[in-house]
């Protein structure tokens, strides 16, 4: 029958790898042997795009908004900094996983909180959270060192084998591998049944509910989910710098993700990796020129931003690329646009 | 006669105001129940209740004999309760295929598999293009519903509620503000719905509704008026008055 048949291909045409998104693996890979003197700015860009992909699962696919994501991201950088000062877990790569856990148990505790209520209730609700994280942080300063951080966190060799060096090379393709793991595991949720479900469920829960879907099961699942990426990202902060301060829990930290959010887009996995390389290079590039006012420039670019439209920034940013790949691999190819640029 | 959806002293106020009014309705397994009334009696209320949006103040509602008065919505769709919406409530930026998928992945208990990738499973597959092909969707299966003509909009609702494959299913006003000329289509699908499928039909239009239903109840105000066989609820005056009162009016 041609009707199951067509089904089938278009419901996993969706799912299926565009040339631009191999593109861009390579190029993130070819970045490191471009630029082998910036592995330290590249690391950290490497962080917030894993920070941002895991707003986006929420924000983008679920439709929750938080201005307390750092809430996660502390606590997964002092859980990894705790757990290797201390020397309960040595080997980076289970202290990872186990920060992300104990952030992901916290996103699941206070995932409750986060559902009840609308957009301002929620965003109010996780600014509180973070903000209450921060303040326990500093109350409990013989654990986390308070105002001064963590001091003397001394990482050993990735698997035993991998030893971080100052140039931050081990760093950078840590980062690199644990961001692209984990990418690969956010594209394959957000094109599932369970990924289809939030994606209707941020049209219209009503709706969502209506055809059977358990709106807020689905909503504590994915917010868990984010939880657990966000945890990863503040334990390789820790990780890759030796370092965790109260800085991490800061407000800031939740509004600029925001920001790098809204320029990369939302809704199609990428805007959280494009927005962070645009972020870090308007920062870098603003600082350079004016190293006191460079927050004035980026709030002037995003205010043009808002004004001019994403939909078409992207469209000629991304005009020369697809004219490119289209000659390459025929007319219908092109690099993936956030669900709402779609035409 | 079996009873498959009843409720018994349905009662709900939003502050002073009585919008259902002890209310006792029974819909027969297989019937073609159609709820009327004019403007405000209360029928998208009723339809509140019975699909768990509103919770009533008092009485009982049940579905094949089991109570499910304090049930959540998604369960009840479950249980084969489900229901279309008068004003398109459509997720705008998905395909149809994607919404009649949902809609499959959740009956079959699927929608919460996250490693699965859409579109692997045969039967969804199969599920799917049925449920499409029958709705005549299959063409528009792969374009955002937000640009879809009305009239596909709202054969794609029903199409969604049936892919949950209710055994009973509310159809609230399924063909309000549809052109005259796709007007059909809708009739035609309204008609074509299976005969083991019980529907209650909420609706305005009394062509449609005396074309399609063998039972009729009347609500005013909140209360039952009359039910009954439709040539019966025809001639009753009291309809009459109510109808004939509504049109001086207008």
């Amino acid at each position: 029958m041609t009707a199951v048949s067509d089904v089938s291909s278009h419901a996993i045409a969706r799912a299926r790898w565009r040339p631009a998104e191999i593109a861009f693996w390579i190029l993130a890979l070819s970045c490191a042997f471009l630029f082998p003197s910036r592995y330290l700015i590249m690391t950290d860009i490497l962080r917030l795009a894993l920070f941002t992909l895991s707003l986006d699962l929420i924000l983008g696919y679920a439709g929750i908004v938080s201005l307390g994501h750092a809430a996660f991201f502390g606590v997964g950088a002092y859980s990894a900094g705790l757990l290797a000062l201390h020397g309960i877990i040595n080997e980076p790569v289970i202290a990872l996983v186990v920060a992300g856990l104990i952030a992901m148990a916290l996103g699941f505790l206070t995932s409750f909180l986060v559902i009840r209520g609308v957009d301002l209730t929620r965003l109010m609700v996780t600014l509180g959270i973070a903000l209450l994280l921060e303040a326990l942080a500093e109350r409990f300063s013989n654990i986390t060192g308070g105002t001064d951080g963590l001091q003397g966190i001394e990482m050993q060799p990735i698997l035993g084998v991998f030893a971080f060096d100052m140039f931050g090379k081990t760093g950078f393709f840590y980062s690199l591998i644990v961001l692209f793991l984990l990418f690969l595991l956010a594209r394959r949720i957000v094109n599932s049944p369970f990924g289809l479900s939030l994606r209707a469920i941020k049209n219209n829960p009503l709706r969502a509910s209506a055809i059977g879907v358990p709106v807020n099961r689905r909503l504590i699942a994915i917010y868990t989910v984010a939880a657990f990426y966000a945890g990863i990202a503040g334990a390789l902060f820790t990780q890759t710098t030796a370092l965790a301060s109260l800085d991490v829990f800061a407000f800031e930290r939740s509004a600029d993700l925001m920001l790098v959010l809204v320029i990369g887009g939302t809704g199609y996995l990428y805007g959280g990796l494009i927005g962070a390389v645009v972020f870090k290079m308007l920062q870098e590039l603003f600082q350079t020129i004016t190293p006191q006012y460079w927050l004035f420039w980026i709030g002037l670019v995003l205010v043009v931003m808002v004004l001019v439209g994403r939909e078409r920034i992207h469209r000629w940013v991304l005009w020369g690329p697809n004219l490119v790949i289209r000659q390459i691999f025929g007319r219908k190819a092109g690099v993936a646009v956030p669900e709402s640029d779609a035409p | 006669m079996t009873i498959a959806l009843e409720t018994r002293g349905l009662e709900k106020s939003f502050g002073g105001l009585r919008v259902t009014r002890d209310l006792s309705l029974k819909v027969e397994q297989g019937a073609r129940h159609a709820l009327i009334g004019p403007n405000g009696a209360g029928k998208t209320t009723v339809i509140n209740l019975l699909t768990g949006v509103l919770k009533p103040n008092a009485g009982q509602i049940l579905l094949e004999g089991n109570d499910i008065t304090d049930l959540a919505v998604h369960k009840r769709v479950l249980r084969g309760l489900s229901r279309t919406f008068q004003i398109n409530q459509l997720y705008a930026d998905l395909t149809p295929l994607e919404t009649v998928g949902l809609a499959v992945s959740e009956r079959l208990g699927r929608g919460g598999d996250w490693w699965r990738r859409m579109g692997t499973r045969g039967d969804v597959n199969q599920e799917i293009a049925e449920t499409l092909g029958r709705f005549h969707l299959l063409d528009v299966m792969n374009e955002r519903t937000a640009t879809l003509p009305y009239g596909k909009q709202r054969l794609l609702e029903i199409a969604v509620a049936i892919a949950t494959r209710p055994r009973v299913l509310l159809l609230d006003e399924p063909a309000a503000g549809v052109p005259e000329s796709e007007r059909h289509d809708i009739l035609a699908a309204v008609a074509a719905l299976p005969r083991d499928v019980t529907v209650l039909l909420i609706e305005h239009d009394m062509d449609l509704v005396f074309s399609f239903a063998d039972r009729i109840s009347v609500l005013v105000n909140g209360a039952m008026l009359v039910e009954g066989p439709p040539d019966e609820v025809a001639r009753d005056p009291q309809v009459k008055a109510v109808y004939l009162g509504e049109a001086a009016d207008a």
